[in-house]
């Protein structure tokens, strides 16, 4: 047996560590804790039981999961709804779709189509949320909007984006601001494909289709994956809709984040809004442990 | 099966001339290689007859069809890559069916034709496996197998050989050699190894910065080499060369003088004071020689014993000679000796690098 090397004592090493440590307990731990219990009680900002909390037990999740009022809007399960929709066409399909189909459209190209369009991408995804919210708003505004303008200018009638369609906006929004991170990853992962293999592919008669499908795709399984795990619990969790329409109208763009933030921080009820914050953690959970497993059995497949 | 004819060819990238307006034929059945150093347009003249590279200028023909513009999958060629770019999500069986699947035959049917291929390049045993799961050797066959698999006109091997040890090296060059006998299909093979070109190829063409320098027999071109650069790049250890003047009648170096008598002919139209190159192979070098006509003095730099034969390298006028001795036992010459050859061995190169050859 030989001994086991350490670069640093053990106490040192706990040493080095106690700074992150102490950061991850106040900021992450003690919350996280905090607010699991707060979901237990009837705890909020002002009133009586602002000062002197009572333990409820499981109504606010009751609350949350009451059949009769479920699908109403501005309740859980109808904002659940709004949410699903949110993720799917802005994420999966906006996002990964499209950042696939971007990376794929200039994989092995050079030139300044290439440079631009790779650019703005990654320009749309690194400016602040605040920014990105006021262009978008600029942009779908009734009377003075970019896109009304152009709608003017090949005859079409203008539309109020935000209150007549207001879901599409909100998708449009985030499929836009977050491609670019798809499209990166995709890239990459292109980059790693040998050039010999599609040349092959090529020499033996498949068109793009095919090789897509038979070769690239195959191949960046993995990678697709992990984008798709990452992008999904993102959106689940982003606040930017709020930046655009608050949640409404009529609480038709109320993902479950604003939501979470109009019962704890509009009505005062921390007791629900704690809540909805585990059931929310609970589906993150859920959704890593589902695309884990995809992994783990990919993984032993090869 | 089919002819393969460049016409004027020329492929430059960016400012880069890669390919330099080349012309040939190759003909139904024969085994061409496409010899060179890298970056002598080898490749990518393989490259363009696959269709994976676009000419700047000039036509290709396979058959009698201009395939110029043609989609590499309009060629109906088969095409094995230096790293065998075998896909690694699927089976050996797979692989081979691959060109098969695009062309949309069944399921059963591929893989029966598959199996079929696989089993005369012996390695049906393995049709389930991936390609990670099989040696090198057994990867190289794979990727034949499915640049076959389709009964293409024209096979184009691209440095098949290069990625595999010295010894299964030699076997997958009779093997393909077989095989290609067996198919009869026009084949296009490039290296940079001349051995294997000189094993394998009925006829080789040797490129040098994007031109055929000489384009023929395998034996013809070590025989009677075009250019100096030939020379030098065929054979192992390549010819010796041995830079002189021509003056009076005779060849001069700072050492020696050799009676270029013999040579009148072939020397006719070079000016007295020329710089000429003269070559030998090394087999045609003898140690010692006293009393030969065709005699240079040199100075023992090196002997290498490898068993069957020994090379013995001396130093002549500034340049560096290699005999190449047959026999069991090594010599043992040291210090000042001398060599001598037979005139009708010798290669006469002029001002320009061009062999002079008889008239």
């Amino acid at each position: 047996m030989h001994e086991r090397r350490t670069i640093l004592p053990l106490r040192t090493g706990l040493l080095f560590l106690g700074p992150a440590a102490l950061f991850i307990g106040a900021f992450i731990l003690l919350p996280f804790f905090w607010i699991a219990g707060v979901s237990f009680t009837n705890r909020s900002l002002t009133g009586a039981t602002a000062a002197n909390p009572q333990f409820v037990g499981l109504q606010n999740y009751l609350k949350l999961f009451d059949l009769s009022t479920f699908m109403n809007p501005g309740q859980f399960g109808s904002s659940l709804v709004i949410t699903g929709q949110f993720v799917f066409w802005s994420a999966i399909v906006g996002q990964a779709v499209l950042g696939l189909l971007l990376a794929w459209f200039f994989y092995r190209r050079t030139g300044w189509v290439k440079e631009s369009v790779q650019t703005l991408a990654i320009v749309a995804w690194i400016i602040p949320d605040v920014v990105v919210a006021f262009a978008w708003n600029a942009f779908l505004d009734y009377d003075g909007g970019t896109l009304n303008w152009l709608f003017g200018l090949v005859g079409l009638h203008k539309v109020d984006w935000l209150l007549a369609m207001p879901l599409l906006s909100i998708v449009l929004f985030n499929a836009w601001r977050g491609s670019a991170f798809s499209m990166l990853l995709f890239s990459s992962a292109l980059g790693s494909i040998p050039p010999s293999y599609l040349e092959t592919a090529d020499v033996a008669g498949a068109g793009p289709w095919q090789r897509l499908k038979d070769i690239i795709l195959p191949l960046i399984r993995t990678h697709i994956v992990t984008d798709l795990i990452l992008i999904t619990l993102w959106t689940f969790n982003t606040f930017g809709p709020f930046l655009l329409t608050g949640g409404g109208p009529a609480f038709r763009t109320e993902v479950v984040s604003v939501l979470t933030y109009r019962m704890a921080f509009k009505y005062f009820d921390f007791g629900t809004g704690s809540a909805l914050g585990m059931v929310m953690m609970l589906i993150n959970l859920g959704f890593a442990l589902v695309y884990l497993g995809l992994l783990r059995r990919q993984g032993g497949s090869r | 099966m089919a002819n393969v004819t460049f016409r004027s060819i020329t492929k430059q990238f960016g400012n880069f001339t890669a390919v330099n307006d080349v012309s040939f034929e190759i003909h139904d059945g024969e085994f061409v290689c496409l010899l060179g150093p890298s970056g002598c347009g080898k490749t990518t003249t393989l490259r363009m007859i696959a269709g994976l590279e676009q000419p700047t200028s000039g036509r290709i023909l396979i058959g009698q069809d201009d395939v110029t513009e043609a989609k590499p999958k309009e060629r109906d060629i088969g095409m094995v890559f230096q790293d065998y770019a075998l896909f690694p999500h699927m089976t050996i069986a797979d692989n081979i069916a691959y060109p098969l699947k695009v062309r949309g035959v069944g399921q059963a049917e591929r893989h029966r034709r598959a199996g079929e291929v696989a089993k005369n390049l012996s390695i049906d045993q393995l049709l389930e496996r991936r390609p990670g799961q099989i040696s090198g050797g057994q990867q190289q066959r794979t990727s034949v197998a499915r640049a076959v698999v389709h009964k293409p006109r024209v096979y184009l091997f691209d440095e098949p050989l290069s990625n595999l040890d010295a010894k299964l090296r030699l076997e997958a060059r009779s093997f393909l050699k077989h095989l290609q006998r067996e198919l009869g299909v026009t084949s296009i093979y490039v290296t940079h190894d001349q051995a294997e070109a000189m094993a394998m190829a009925d006829r080789v063409a040797v490129m040098d910065r994007g031109q055929i320098v000489q384009f023929g027999p395998p034996l013809t071109v070590y025989r009677e080499p075009a250019t100096t650069f030939v020379a030098n790049f065929l054979g192992s250890p390549p010819m010796n060369l041995l830079p002189v003047r021509y003056e009076g009648g005779a060849f001069k170096a700072a050492t020696f003088e050799l009676d270029a008598g013999p040579f009148a002919e072939r020397l006719r139209g070079i000016a007295a004071g020329s710089q000429l190159t003269l070559g030998v192979r090394p087999e045609h070098v003898r140690m010692g020689g006293a009393g030969d006509a065709w005699r240079i003095p040199g100075e023992v730099y090196a002997v290498e014993p490898l068993g069957p034969e020994s090379l013995v390298t001396l130093r002549v006028a500034g340049a560096l000679v290699t005999a190449r001795l047959f026999g069991d036992d090594p010599p043992t010459a040291t210090g000042a000796t001398s060599f001598a050859f037979d005139p009708s061995n010798l290669h006469v190169f002029g001002p320009d690098g061009r062999r002079l050859a008889a008239r």
